[in-house]
């Protein structure tokens, strides 16, 4: 599925990513941990194209496709999902109304036909519920006044309807509340299948409770210093970032 | 200084220009040099027109010039299309008397076109009886070489209401002033406005709102989006005499600057002259957010498509608060339109 190698990029010429190289095969949730400043969010945008993050050695391919030669929206419709850390606040636009667009923009990118308004609004209707979202927000600009975990639980409503294969969680769990976190979870775990694979990006041990990784990888100073399994994240809870950040 | 008294008098020094503190960035003098013949008259029939789907109560054309009375009857609801046409490259002025009658309702839909280099005014003069309402959307697609000038003063009784939507894409220059004087008492005002801009198009949104009684309350927001070298020009002033306290009023003007070589000059202004009032006014011009562009287009929606998206999303909260339905399905049309041809 994901194959990144050797991969570099800079901020501003300022070197973040510098040399990191991950494997995520099909069906396999991996978990990237890491102090503040690693490069984590720079590997989540780097990944999905956002400009001012240049690629500036290695290669990030999605089933031999690479991926750093499409455009950030080409990117989504070959299947490549990003939850935002913060999602953007869409003024004016309903979202449904910026679901079915992107839905709609990726399926005609694929030579798809467009989703028809009836089977849209069923399988948002049903979303929304599994999600415990009220369907009248759903009528609401994209996230204008939505709390903290309102805004995640809309994430994980456009990840499922738009049903993506690679899916990056950028600190999902960051602004939310156990309760939240749990349907946020489940929303997530549903998603799991031999067709798809999920890059779950966090600081903190506590949504890979829920979310249960296959692999766990510490990314410190722009590389992946250390990989193991699950127990990986117990260690890095009890003794913290310190040894990996001397590593690196 | 009078654009009118110009064009009848077919001199150019009357026209008002830079050195009137007004009309510093809308320069008539400075870009005209002799105001040109009188229209011929109009041949044939104007083209058609954005209301015209709108079924009304009475038409009005002013063709190459003329003048326009409607009177609304007290008590009674009307909706009035008027169409303002310039054809060729003649100079005229025209004159509309509205009159709205005690308790009665005016829909005043208004469209203004040009096929040349014309040179035109229109004055209007609202006078709303007590407890009149109007709601006059404005829909103008000037010709890029044209020259558009049009003043409105409207006058409002206790109990009055003054809304106002103008939809422009601007002209070689062309205003849309409108003066109101508001009597307090519970009158309510709106003026709102959006202007899309491209090549070397000019649009001024002036207005004047003189609060002179009490218990007052205006609310205003006008937004734009300019491409190319085009300039867009708000200029907002609201005054509230001494003794119209318990005036509310609210201001907002908010430009989206699409090119480099594109121009945004705004003055909101607030006189007040009263102690207890609740006013505010916030104006920004600045890019497309680039977050939200990257956000849309992680979903999958191309750029130019996001673009369009989020700028018709960003004009639409002035087009959602036309009250007329039909009218504010137009509008929305309208905006569509120009932002997805562009």
């Amino acid at each position: 599925m994901l194959s990144v190698k050797n991969l570099h990029a800079a901020v501003e010429d300022k070197e973040i990513l510098k040399g990191l190289s991950l494997e995520v095969p099909a069906g396999e949730v991996h978990a990237i941990m890491g102090p503040n400043g690693a490069g984590k969010s720079t590997l989540s945008y780097v990944l999905t194209g956002r400009e001012g993050y240049e690629v500036t050695a290695g290669s990030a391919t999605l089933d031999g496709e690479d991926l750093l030669a499409l455009e950030p929206n080409e990117r989504a419709a070959k299947g490549v999902f990003l939850s935002f850390q913060y999602p953007l606040e869409i003024p004016g636009v309903p979202a449904l109304t910026f679901i079915r667009t992107a839905l709609n923009a990726q399926r005609k990118a694929r030579g798809e036909d467009e989703i028809s308004a009836p089977e849209f609004l069923k399988l948002a209707r049903t979303k929304a519920a599994e999600l415990k979202i009220d369907f009248d927000m759903m009528k609401r600009a994209l996230n204008v006044g939505f709390s903290g975990g309102e805004k995640k639980r809309m994430e994980i409503l456009q990840m499922a309807m738009l049903s993506p294969r690679f899916l990056i969680l950028d600190e999902t769990d960051s602004g939310l509340d156990i309760d939240a976190l749990r349907i946020v979870a489940d929303g997530v775990n549903a998603m799991r299948g031999p067709d798809r694979a999920m890059l779950v990006i966090t600081h903190y041990q506590r949504l890979l409770d829920y979310i249960k990784p296959d692999r766990v990888h510490v990314l410190s100073a722009g590389r992946i210093v250390a990989s193991g399994g699950p127990e990986l994240a117990l260690e890095l809870e009890r003794e913290g970032y310190d040894k990996y950040a001397r590593a690196a | 200084m009078s654009v009118a008294l110009a064009i009848r008098a077919r001199d150019a020094s009357a026209l008002p220009g830079k050195r009137d503190e007004d009309w510093r960035w809308t320069d008539l003098r400075g870009l005209i040099r002799q105001v040109p013949d009188p229209s011929a008259p109009y041949v044939g029939d104007p083209p058609p027109g954005p209301f015209d789907a709108i079924e009304a109560d009475a038409v009005h054309i002013l063709a190459n010039g003329g003048r326009a009375e409607i009177d609304v009857p007290a008590g009674q609801l009307r909706t009035v299309r008027l169409r303002i046409a310039a054809q060729g490259a003649g100079a005229h002025a025209s004159q509309v008397e509205v009159r709205v009658r005690e308790g009665a309702t005016l829909r005043l839909l208004e469209s203004h076109d040009s096929d040349d280099a014309s040179l035109a005014h229109t004055a209007f003069d609202f006078h709303l009886a007590a407890g009149a309402s109007v709601e006059r959307i404005v829909v103008a697609d000037d010709h890029p070489e044209a020259v558009n000038v049009t003043q409105a003063e409207v006058r409002i009784t206790s109990g009055g209401q003054f809304a106002q939507n103008v939809f422009t894409t601007g002209a070689r220059r062309q205003r849309l002033e409108t003066g109101v004087h508001h009597p307090g008492q519970g009158a309510i005002v709106r003026l709102d406005g959006v202007y899309l801009l491209e090549g070397k198009a000019h649009a001024d949104l002036t207005t004047i709102v003189t609060h002179a009684g009490r218990d007052g309350r205006t609310e205003q927001l006008t937004k734009g989006v300019v491409r190319d070298q085009a300039r867009g020009v708000f200029q907002g002033r609201i005054v509230v005499a001494e003794g119209a306290d318990g005036t509310d009023a609210r201001m907002g003007h908010h430009a989206l600057i699409v090119s480099d070589r594109a121009e945004v000059d705004a003055k909101p202004e607030l006189e007040i002259y009263a102690d207890d009032v609740s006013c505010a006014h916030g104006n920004t011009v600045g890019a497309l957010d680039e977050d939200a562009l990257f956000y849309a287009r992680q979903r999958g929606i191309p750029e130019a498509e996001a673009r369009a998206m989020l700028t018709e999303a960003f004009v639409g909260e002035v087009v959602d608060r036309v009250a007329f339905a039909p009218a504010r399905d137009v509008a929305a049309a309208w905006v569509a339109a120009r932002l997805r041809g562009a």
